[in-house]
Order: structure tokens, then C-alpha cells, then sequence
């Protein structure tokens, strides 16, 4: 457990591509969560190094995606339908929350 | 009629139709006829003090509005500026003016600046102009607070991420930020160096000084599966827990709620916006659709009266129907 938070820790920011690029890339496959009912859909979503995530919020209130850790950059505030992309780095757990509304919480997890 | 009312919650031997009577009487809410009844009650102080000046040190009236969410167009209230205009013809309209104001927070809905300016806009048309304000965590959005504590903490000594207090007619309130970094998985926080702040605040205070406190989530676990609660309210409460009269005032949930905990009263106003749904009654807690003709019943504002002598504030709702 220590082995794999330290390798978490280690991870930095050049290891996510720059979050909140709203460009397509069509090589990539687009793994989509949704915001609804104050709560990330799918909470948990597993997905391959270098694929995009992209949140849409559904809600009538504004939401964030903040890295716990700081793994990524953190999304400004999503109004309703407004979307937030990133690209996934190394491989690994990431949690984040709505920094608006911690109780909302989500995890993504990347592999190889 | 009852719709002018949502709570009444100072147990003075007024029983409740009686008070709703009076209230028809006056015709343009609570505040007169619970300003009348302290109007009355300094005219026999007078006559016992006769030559004393208007015990302007003693009685106090303030009103708190809250959440205007100035930018929120949604289903639920498609002109919160309009609504919130009205909340202020009320104010305006009272025969008694309050001495001022509070607002605790969601003043925008997302933290824009031309939202601000329009709040600023119409606020401006508010015949009270001494306005005191802690931020909701829709004005914080992006930027920690910043554009806020620009705008808002002009006229007041802002520690911190913007608390502070302040003494009116020898009652000691307390403006508290638990919007600002939030941890995941938690509630509404106030942190370590406001809650020490706070302990050094009240500290030379005499325990017979009114305290009123106001923050925009509760200081109390109304709900916290909706995050409805601050995760160390209950440091905060522990130092003023030596107080007489704690009242304790927050927004958030756009809704009337109250809890007495001893001398503690926690109470929670309307919006000026939309209602939002009573604690787990809905799958989330978000703006809570009603009719039209429903919606102003469900928007309101608050007022307090302190009266010397009596340990409780008089904390009254009333809609804006």
C-alpha cells in the first residue's frame, strides 16, 4: 500500500496532458461521466493511458472537477451542459471531487 | 393569510392567531408589528427614565436576506433579479426600517463579475445601505474568493478569507466563511485559523453579550448526505457555548429551518431565488421546481429584533407572496 501511494504521490502535473482542452481527438476514445443529481455517472471509470474523460454537467448547478491530489488541473466551474476534458497520463487511481459540493466524489482509473 | 408566516418563533405569550390578526392589521409584514410591540415597551421605559434619551443602545433590528443567485435563468425562477428586487420593496416598504441589513452568501450563481454588478445594480435601490455579507460558495468559484472580498469587505476588517466581526447596540456579531477549501467527501469547513480567531474573538466578552452569528451553510448537521453542515461547527460552538443568547444565522439550504440547542438558536432563511427541496425528500438537492404562482411563497427574508431584557432574538420569516 505505502509502494503504490508513494507512486501515486511522485505523480505530477506533466503526467496529464493539460486538463480543460476542449478540442477532439478522434484517435482517442472519449469516455464520458456525467453530472446529474449531484453525483459523477459513472463514479468509478477505468480507462487506457493517453485516453480523454470528459464530464459533462447535467445539473442546474454549477460543479468542478478537483484532482484530490492535484494530479491534474483542476476544471473552472461547470455551468449546466458545459463539458471538461482531460487527458489521461500515467497509469494509476485518481480520486477527485466537486470542490463546490465535496460530498461529491469520483475516481478514475487508468491503465496501461 | 398564514402564507405571511412561515414561523414564529418568539414564544412571548402571543398566541399565534392573535399575531396573525395583528400582522393583517399592519398590513405590510412582521417587523411592525413586532416593532410595535418594542415601540410600546420603550415608551414605558421612558416614563420610568423620564429625561433619559431613546434607549437607542438597547433594541435592535436587522434583516437578513439571502442566495439572490443573481445569474441563475433556470426552470425554477427565470428572473431572480426581479425577485430579488422585490425582497428589497419589502424592506423598503417597512414602516420601521431595520439598521441594517446581512446577506449570507450566494449572492451570484456563478461567481461572474457582471453578476456582481447587477446585484450591486439593484441593491443600490435598498433604502438601508449598511449591508454586512459572508460569501456563499457560488461566489467563490474560481478564484477563492477574491472578486468577492474586493466587493464586499469594504466597509469591514476582513481577516482571513474574509471574516470578521463587529458590536451593534452591545450585540457582538460574528461573520464566518465555511465555503472556502472544502476537502473531498466533507462539508461546509471553517478551519483552524478562523476557528482560533474566533476563540480570541469572543474572549473578553461578557458571557451576557447577545452573540449572532452568521455563515451561509449551517453551523449545525441539517443534512449532511446533501453536505448540509460545517465539519468543525461544533469547535466553534464550543467557545461560545458560555453565552446567554446565541443566535445563529445561515442561507445555503433555501429553505426555513430552526433547531434550539440551549441558549444556541440556529435558524436558516429563504431565498430570494428558488426554493430548494426539504432534506431528502428529492434525489439531490438541487433548485426545486413549483408553480408560478407557488414560487414567491417559497422566497422570503428574515428579520431579527433584539430587545434588551429578553435573552432570545425574535427570529420572524416572512414570504414574499
Amino acid at each position: 500500500m505505502a509502494v503504490l501511494l508513494g507512486g501515486i504521490a511522485f505523480l505530477n502535473l506533466s503526467l496529464f496532458a493539460l486538463g480543460g482542452e476542449m478540442k477532439s481527438d478522434d484517435s482517442a476514445k472519449q469516455n464520458k461521466i456525467e453530472i446529474k443529481d449531484f453525483a459523477f455517472n459513472p463514479q468509478t471509470i477505468t480507462v487506457k493511458s493517453g485516453e480523454k474523460v470528459t464530464w459533462i454537467n447535467r445539473d442546474e448547478e454549477p460543479h468542478t472537477i478537483v484532482s484530490v491530489e492535484k494530479q491534474f488541473k483542476k476544471s473552472m466551474a461547470l455551468d449546466t451542459d458545459q463539458e471538461f476534458t482531460i487527458t489521461t497520463g500515467a497509469p494509476g487511481t485518481y480520486t477527485y471531487f466537486c470542490s463546490v459540493h465535496p460530498k461529491m466524489t469520483g475516481t478514475i482509473v487508468v491503465e496501461k | 393569510m398564514s402564507d405571511y408566516i412561515s414561523h414564529d418563533h418568539e414564544h412571548d405569550g402571543i398566541d399565534r392567531r392573535g399575531f396573525l390578526h395583528c400582522m393583517a392589521w399592519a398590513g405590510t409584514g412582521l417587523l411592525w408589528t413586532v416593532s410595535g410591540g418594542v415601540l410600546a415597551s420603550r415608551t414605558l421605559a421612558q416614563i420610568a427614565k423620564a429625561g433619559d434619551p431613546l434607549p437607542s443602545a438597547t433594541d435592535l433590528s436587522f434583516l437578513q436576506i439571502s442566495d439572490s443567485h443573481i445569474g441563475f435563468s433556470k426552470e425554477a425562477n427565470k428572473d431572480v433579479t426581479e425577485t430579488f428586487k422585490i425582497a428589497l420593496d419589502r424592506i423598503n416598504a417597512m414602516p420601521t426600517p431595520p439598521s441594517f441589513l446581512i446577506h449570507t452568501g450566494d449572492i451570484t450563481q456563478l461567481s461572474k463579475p457582471e453578476e456582481f454588478d447587477t446585484f450591486d445594480q439593484v441593491l443600490k435601490g435598498c433604502k438601508t445601505k449598511d449591508v454586512f455579507f459572508v460569501p456563499g460558495e457560488h461566489d467563490v468559484l474560481n478564484d477563492g474568493g477574491k472578486l468577492y472580498r474586493e466587493r464586499y469587505l469594504t466597509s469591514v476588517e476582513g481577516k482571513g478569507a474574509g471574516w470578521y466581526s463587529f458590536n451593534k447596540n452591545g450585540v457582538h456579531f460574528i461573520a464566518l466563511v465555511n465555503v472556502l477549501n472544502l476537502q473531498a467527501g466533507g462539508l461546509g469547513q471553517l478551519g483552524d485559523e478562523q476557528l482560533e480567531w474566533l476563540e480570541a474573538d469572543v474572549k473578553d466578552l461578557g458571557s451576557s453579550t447577545p452573540i449572532v452569528v452568521f455563515a451561509h451553510i449551517p453551523l449545525w448537521a441539517v443534512y449532511p448526505q446533501w453536505g448540509w453542515g460545517t465539519s468543525d461547527s461544533e469547535r466553534a460552538l464550543g467557545y461560545l457555548k458560555r453565552f446567554g443568547s446565541v443566535t445563529v444565522l445561515n442561507g445555503h439550504i433555501h429553505q426555513v429551518l430552526q433547531k434550539i440547542e440551549g441558549n444556541v438558536t440556529f435558524h436558516s432563511a429563504m431565498s430570494t431565488a428558488f426554493p430548494q427541496p426539504a432534506p431528502g425528500t428529492a434525489p439531490s438537492p438541487g433548485p426545486m421546481k413549483v408553480s408560478a404562482e407557488k414560487l414567491r411563497s417559497m422566497l422570503g427574508l428574515t428579520s431579527v429584533q433584539y430587545k434588551q431584557g429578553k435573552t432570545a432574538l425574535a427570529v420572524v420569516d416572512s414570504n414574499l407572496s
